[in-house]
């Protein structure tokens, strides 16, 4: 998977041109697990008024196939949060899918969701798998769909607009918590040696590389181990998907952003006996769930980002 | 048919530890509304994904413990002891 990136800056450039988003948007930092807001621009230096180098969108945790009374039509509402990434106002220049793309990885599920993502409007759509789509197969019938020009178990990396973006499987081999293993250590390990110590790093897995809980293998046991190769760069950002719902935390140089999800939430860590599917009250799934906007801006260290509610 | 049968529920296998004679067939019952997995350590058996309601046999031929994992859920564990 490569990013062509001529062609898209020339059209960011026109779109922002063109484009109040900017402007006017209320943006959502999220800082040490709180959501801090204003309204872009409102502070007017130098570097806000810079347009952004890259936007890209994030989704997860669609479970195409799920039926439960937690979210009886998950097409659906992935469907809503597709037509939400189209209707950001402009063309973001990728979107990531964190994983559990489908709920039990049948052929079938795996080719309506990859049906449904190529009505994203954006020239890349990129996924990492989750142990849902993996959990039976050690990941063969995900590669088949998605895994076209990844390495290994489906891992993979990239660079636009002057930032290096790794994305990482960590749902394959599951000892207990999530695990990148030997192979894909030493990958990670040569992929950034290259690279000056100021290169923006973002990194995408579903499983979180913090602990979040581990008791419901909410955590990657190695991920210490791929962390050590990112400690000189001066700004990584790992996002995740896997717990169906915002949290943040920053620990040193890294800032990790779960993010939440198409389909159902789940509990808060250690909140109930397991991560079961919580069926909340008529109306009320959609504030649970969401998509996410990620703006980077040259000369900024560190990334904004927007969650957005599902509508 | 109840003396080898382990049931999942509330991400757990009940119950955690079967003891089975040589010969038998135990049979998984998932009852979550997640999907679960069994996935022997040693790769002698992983069933498919069991979606609600679904079941999985699987026929010990061989004395010894077998510890297993849902493969989706790995903290979920158990252990099926054949005896001779």
């Amino acid at each position: 998977m490569t990013d062509e990136r001529d062609p898209h800056a020339m059209s960011r450039r026109q779109l922002i041109r063109h484009s109040a988003w900017f402007g006017s948007a209320v943006v959502l930092t999220v800082v040490g697990g709180e959501v801090i807001s204003h309204i872009a621009g409102s502070t007017p230096t130098s570097s806000q008024a810079t347009r952004p180098a890259l936007r890209f969108a994030q989704i997860s945790d669609s479970h195409i196939g799920f039926s439960g009374g937690a979210n009886p039509n998950v097409a659906g509402t992935f469907g809503e949060a597709i037509n939400q990434v189209n209707s950001l106002g402009y063309t973001p220049d990728f979107v990531i899918h964190t994983g559990d793309l489908t709920h039990l990885a049948s052929p079938a599920q795996f080719d309506q969701v990859k049906q449904m993502l190529t009505g994203l409007n954006t020239p890349h759509v990129f996924t990492v798998p989750g142990e849902h789509d993996t959990g039976d197969d050690a990941g063969q019938k995900y590669r088949q769909f998605f895994g076209a020009g990844s390495r290994g178990d489906g891992w993979y990396s990239f660079d636009v607009a002057g930032v290096h973006v790794i994305a990482l499987v960590n749902t394959v081999h599951l000892p207990k918590l999530g695990q990148l293993g030997t192979e894909q250590l030493d990958w990670i390990e040569k992929d950034v040696a290259g690279l000056s110590s100021d290169t923006p790093i973002i990194v995408f897995s579903h499983i979180p590389l913090f602990a979040m809980y581990p008791d419901w293998g909410w955590g990657t046991e190695d991920a210490t181990q791929a962390l050590s190769y990112l400690k000189r760069f001066s700004s990584v950002t790992c996002l995740n998907g896997h717990v169906h719902q915002l949290f943040s935390k920053t620990e040193g140089n890294v800032t990790f952003y779960s993010a939440t999800t198409t389909a159902y939430p789940l509990p808060h860590p250690g909140d109930g006996p397991a991560p079961k599917p919580i069926t909340l009250p008529a109306g009320q799934l959609h504030d649970a769930l969401g998509v996410r906007e990620v703006t980077y801006t040259k000369g900024q260290q560190a990334l904004a980002l927007k969650d957005q509610k599902l509508q | 048919m109840a003396g080898n049968a382990v049931t999942i529920d509330n991400f757990k296998f009940d119950p955690a530890t079967l003891t089975v004679p040589v010969g038998s067939t135990v049979t998984w019952t998932n009852k979550d509304e997640e999907p679960h997995t069994i996935a022997a350590k040693d790769g002698s058996f992983h069933s498919p994904t069991l979606d609600t309601k679904g079941t999985y046999s699987f026929t010990f031929t061989t004395p010894g413990s077998y510890d297993y994992i849902c493969s989706i859920h790995p903290f979920m564990t158990g252990t099926v002891v054949v005896t001779a």
